[in-house]
């Protein structure tokens, strides 16, 4: 956009320094936003003149139908992005390109993974659930029993403890923002109340944890409070509409809406209605966050609210200056987003994004606001607030309370440097000030 | 103001006539499930609880558990658990306040009977479920030793693995806990 078109905007559409502008421009159909666009790549792309008025796609007739559809040959790109244990193929985790994608659904094929030995391959007819432990009638149940149990459905996200953790470390990352904070993904998920087959059970009042267990060849196991089984946790059986992919646990997994993502145990085969925790190797030894003080936490079940800037974002770059629009996603663990504010001016002045409907409870949600990038380095930050009351903290915040060293549930505001020539990259607000002369801690995934 | 005193009568009224949101949430199930026997639980029943409840019988030296250790854990852990591509399991050098601490099973883990469930259930790797109760108790003896909680002549078994204490038992604050009770 010309310098011209920018002279069009009304000053009193500034809301915030550095250019950002009223989200309710968004609502007008007038604002035009800059043809170059934000591209991952420096390159453009350029029309062939001869074929432009009838491409040779519209010469010939197109492809016949397919039994699963799958995304276009020209979207290769937007892949999930794997990290493993050398020896261990199955032991890491891949994260959803968050950078290449929009709305608030994870696609299936791109939901993140965090696996601890591998997928296991498990034929549905051959697989139960059992319940027992403290309670009446210790049962098993196959898959087919399960689907003709009442069900309902939730859309929420899922996110990995681990997520974000490069954020500990001493020099920003420079990965896309999907390859580091892309262990959260968002999908409608369906199956059985938990607490349906809880009451058929009959399970005992001092039962206060079950302990969950899946059927992969780490036989994972983590503790469950029974307050939140009987709240919301579903017997999921279904992911955006089709059966679960065996990465996220076919054929059932256990869903606990806003709950770190280890707990929502895939490939389950069983649940032990107990007195106490087990205390799995993933509720002490990890999944704690070592403190400052020595001191670890322990069964920080809640994920907290969490935002960040997807468009632009590290590795894009802008094109002319002009108007863009600056999208990116929120969420939180203990319910709504209720405000997701963004600064163009590295955190001096915020402005109100506008929020995508539907805005739920758990889930991801889309925030949006348009931005007149004047060709000046700016610096880009997001921070949700959701309907607790709770405010994303600044990562200076977050490591004096935290330490260096939690590893889980790294929540902090993220930053991007947009520079002049409109590469933007990942920074920290102490970047200029303090270069440490120590090395980058290591994300370990043992 | 008004809408609060809707609320308050909404209230007032599903309790008057006995029914919790809870109650109306809840769906009926069609009572599928099939009885599981006392044999059964016992085939699946793997989980070993922090007072040593799920203990098997058996028993295993320190030394018995230093064969099982450089034969199945040394390729991944390196030589005495010193740690290679998985976990450093031992000999921590720096403290859990120090600047780059080391979480091991001396520094870090709060309970001996995790080592016998996770050992039992998801090691190793390359083989997970193939030790046998002894051999676990024998390796977690081994883990236990390197890491100065027991000495070379004690042998592990349900007994005296419930009994040992873990130097940070008393490390972790449980947050889950903490914020129920601060509700």
């Amino acid at each position: 956009m010309s310098d011209k078109d920018a002279s069009e905007i009304n000053d009193s559409a500034y809301v915030a320094g550095n250019g950002l502008l009223d989200r309710r421009l968004l609502l007008k159909s007038g604002l035009s936003f800059a043809v170059a666009g934000i591209s991952s790549t420096a390159s453009s792309a350029s029309a062939d003149s001869a074929s432009d008025a009838r491409p040779e796609w519209m010469q010939k007739p197109g492809d016949a139908f397919s039994n699963y559809g799958k995304p276009s040959s020209y979207e290769e790109e937007v892949v999930r992005y794997p990290a493993a244990n050398s020896q261990v193929d199955g032991n890491g985790s891949s994260w959803t390109p968050l950078h290449a994608m929009e709305g608030m659904i994870t696609p299936n094929g791109l939901h993140f993974e965090r696996h601890h030995n591998g997928v296991p391959q498990i034929d549905p007819a051959e697989h139960q659930l059992l319940l027992h432990g403290m309670l009446d009638q210790p049962s098993f149940f196959t898959i087919d029993d399960l689907l003709r149990y009442p069900m309902r459905s939730q859309i929420c996200f899922l996110e990995c403890g681990g997520n974000s953790n490069a954020g500990f470390n001493k020099r920003p990352i420079g990965a896309s923002v999907g390859y580091f904070h892309g262990l959260a993904s968002c999908a409608e998920w369906t199956g059985v109340p938990l607490s349906v087959v809880l009451d058929e059970v009959g399970v005992d009042k001092k039962a206060s944890w079950l302990i969950a267990e899946g059927a992969d060849a780490f036989a994972m196991n983590i503790s469950i409070p029974m307050e939140k089984a009987r709240d919301d946790a579903i017997l999921a059986l279904y992911q955006n509409g089709e059966r679960l992919r065996p990465e996220n646990g076919y054929p059932l997994r256990l869903i606990l809406p806003g709950w770190e993502g280890v707990m929502n145990v895939k490939w389950l085969r069983r649940l032990t209605a107990t007195d106490g925790p087990v205390m799995a190797r993933n509720e002490t030894a990890r999944y704690t966050e070592l403190l400052p003080s020595g001191k670890a936490n322990m069964f920080s079940t809640v994920i907290e609210a969490k935002s960040l800037i997807t468009s632009p974002s590290s590795g894009m770059h802008m094109g002319e200056p002009g108007l863009y629009q600056i999208s990116g996603l929120a969420w939180s663990g203990r319910g709504k987003v209720s405000r997701v504010e963004v600064s163009a001016d590295g955190g001096k002045s915020w402005a109100d994004a506008a929020l995508d409907e539907p805005v739920l409870s758990k889930s991801f949600t889309r925030f949006r606001l348009p931005w007149q990038w004047k060709g000046t380095e700016s610096v880009l930050k997001s921070r949700v607030t959701d309907e607790s009351g709770y405010r994303q903290p600044e990562r200076q915040e977050l490591i004096r309370k935290k330490g260096r060293h939690g590893f889980f549930h790294y929540n902090a505001i993220v930053s991007w440097l947009v520079a002049s020539d409109g590469e933007v990259t990942h920074t920290y607000d102490e970047q200029k000030n303090t270069e440490s002369k120590l090395p980058d801690l290591d994300a370990d995934w043992d | 103001m008004m809408s609060k005193k809707i609320l308050n009568l909404s209230f007032l009224i599903l309790t008057l006539t006995g029914i919790n949101a809870a109650a109306v949430e809840t769906a009926l199930g069609p009572k599928l499930g099939r009885a599981a026997s006392a044999e059964e639980i016992a085939r699946w029943e793997i989980s070993v609880m922090p007072d040593g409840k799920g203990l098997p019988e058996g028993k295993g030296t320190v030394a018995e558990g230093e064969s099982v250790y450089m034969s199945k854990c040394l390729s991944c852990h390196g030589p005495k658990g010193e740690g290679a591509s998985a976990d450093q399991l031992a000999f921590a050098q720096m403290e859990l306040t120090d600047d780059w601490p080391e979480k091991t099973i001396g520094s870090y883990w709060p309970y001996a009977t995790t080592l016998f469930d996770f050992n039992r259930r998801s090691m190793p790797m390359q083989a997970p479920g193939s030790l046998t109760d002894e051999e676990t108790y024998a390796v977690t003896a081994y883990l236990l030793y390197l890491n100065g909680i027991i000495s070379e002549n004690e042998v592990m078994d349900a007994d005296s693995l419930a009994k040992v204490r873990m130097p940070n038992r008393f490390g972790f604050i449980d947050v889950y806990e903490q914020e129920k009770t601060a509700k």
